[in-house]
């Protein structure tokens, strides 16, 4: 059972951090998708729907996010149907349904880092940054390995640049949660970004293949790098072994699609 | 706390808890149609409309809702696309126990409105998160693909 005390719409980014920051047990609600299947205690929910995080712009050559932005909005947005050959609106599409996505923001799905979260591996294969409140602009990978609690996305940065980009999955039915997943993307300087999810802990950088892909050509043995610079864990969704046999056939997958 | 819902174009000024999610309050308000189902955000048989897109009502918090419309099949009842697609649904007999079709109806009418000619496989995508335990989906398919076909 969920159980908020008090419900609390933000007008900007700085109140909210704010009452973040200065009501005990405050937590800022994503959009309350998923929440139910948790059980805790909330004493101030606090919603950005109206504190300006809400859009999809250009920028720099740099596509930028609000944070408060949910899945719908960005899966219909223009900037994001042209970018990356289409390839990043259909593994926006690929996430559970119509009807979660148009309730599920950007930063309520980035900020608990979950394991099982597609869109973080497909992120992670771009050049993304994250800005937060309170620390800052950085690249997403950093955020991933921190341990900030309290803070709050205010926008995530893609770097807008001539990549191709795959994603790739497993999953008993189309949906369901992948029991790995795999995002490859490379740019004209044959520079490649790997990323490996739902192992089932939240996705990383495969550095290793990247570094060797760079000086070799061998995508198989790549695909292997990569696969096994990562560690590998068993739930209900699939066993340790599975995740290891399928990993470089997905890596595979996805570098042969961005090499075509 | 208070919040204030137009549900069907009507406005209503409604007494919540903070911890209640929008489908709970809804059938509290009698607006049966939204069923109760995995409760998970899985089935989609909660499924109403807010500010015209479809959403899961077991996994929006009522709070959240606030200032919002809310559309349910009540409030499309005299609208002449509700009527050509529940009897696409009527005629191909893709409505045995009539549990899952207020949420996929819903979803439908929403398709229709987002989509510009879709290819069966943008359907099944599009309405991937509408569970139905009776039939297996092939009347379902039938009768939204005669109506995409056929002006309402």
């Amino acid at each position: 059972m969920i159980e908020i005390k008090e419900y609390y719409r933000a007008k900007s980014v700085e109140e909210a951090y704010e009452k973040l920051m200065n009501v005990e047990g405050a937590e800022i609600i994503g959009s309350g998708a998923f929440m139910r299947l948790s059980s805790r205690k909330i004493n101030l929910a606090i919603d950005l729907q109206e504190a300006g995080l809400n859009y999809v712009k250009i920028e720099n050559n740099e596509i930028r996010i609000g944070g408060a932005t949910t899945l719908g909005e960005i899966e219909k947005n223009e900037i994001i149907k042209e970018s990356f050959n289409g390839e990043l609106v259909k593994a926006l599409q690929a996430i559970w349904s119509v009807q979660l996505r148009n309730i599920a923001t950007i930063g309520g799905t980035v900020f608990p880092r979950l394991g099982f979260s597609d869109l973080i591996t497909v992120l992670l294969a771009l050049n993304t940054d994250i800005v937060l409140y309170n620390n800052g602009r950085m690249p997403l990978e950093v955020f991933l390995e921190e341990k900030i609690r309290k803070d709050i996305i205010v926008e995530l940065i893609i770097k807008k640049e001539n990549r191709k980009l795959s994603f790739q999955y497993m999953r008993n039915s189309f949906y369901d949660f992948s029991i790995l997943n795999a995002a490859v993307s490379v740019d004209e300087n044959k520079d490649f970004r790997i990323a490996i999810g739902a192992r089932p802990g939240v996705a990383s950088l495969a550095k290793k293949a990247m570094g060797y892909l760079k000086e070799n050509d061998d995508i198989e043995e790549g695909a292997k790098i990569a696969a096994e610079e990562m560690t590998y864990g068993s739930n209900i969704k699939g066993s340790k072994e599975y995740r290891e046999m399928i990993a470089p056939v997905l890596v595979r997958r996805g570098l042969e699609e961005v090499l075509k | 706390m208070k919040i204030a819902l137009t549900i069907n174009n009507v406005k209503k000024e409604v007494e919540i808890s903070p911890s209640e999610f929008l489908l709970d309050v809804l059938r509290r308000l009698d607006y049966m149609s939204v069923k109760k189902g995995c409760d998970t955000g899985t089935c989609g048989v909660c499924t109403v409309l807010m500010d015209g897109k479809p959403v899961l009502s077991c996994s929006v918090l009522a709070a959240s809702a606030d200032g919002h419309e809310i559309t349910t099949i009540e409030g499309l009842s005299e609208d002449p696309e509700f009527k050509a697609i529940s009897n696409a649904l009527l005629e191909e007999g893709a409505d045995q126990c009539g549990f899952c079709s207020p949420g996929l109806i819903l979803n439908v009418y929403a398709m229709k409105k987002e989509l510009k000619n879709p290819s069966e496989e943008d359907m099944k995508k599009y309405l991937v998160g509408n569970l139905c335990r009776c039939t297996g989906y092939v009347p379902q398919m039938r009768a939204i693909k005669k109506y995409f076909e056929v002006k309402a």
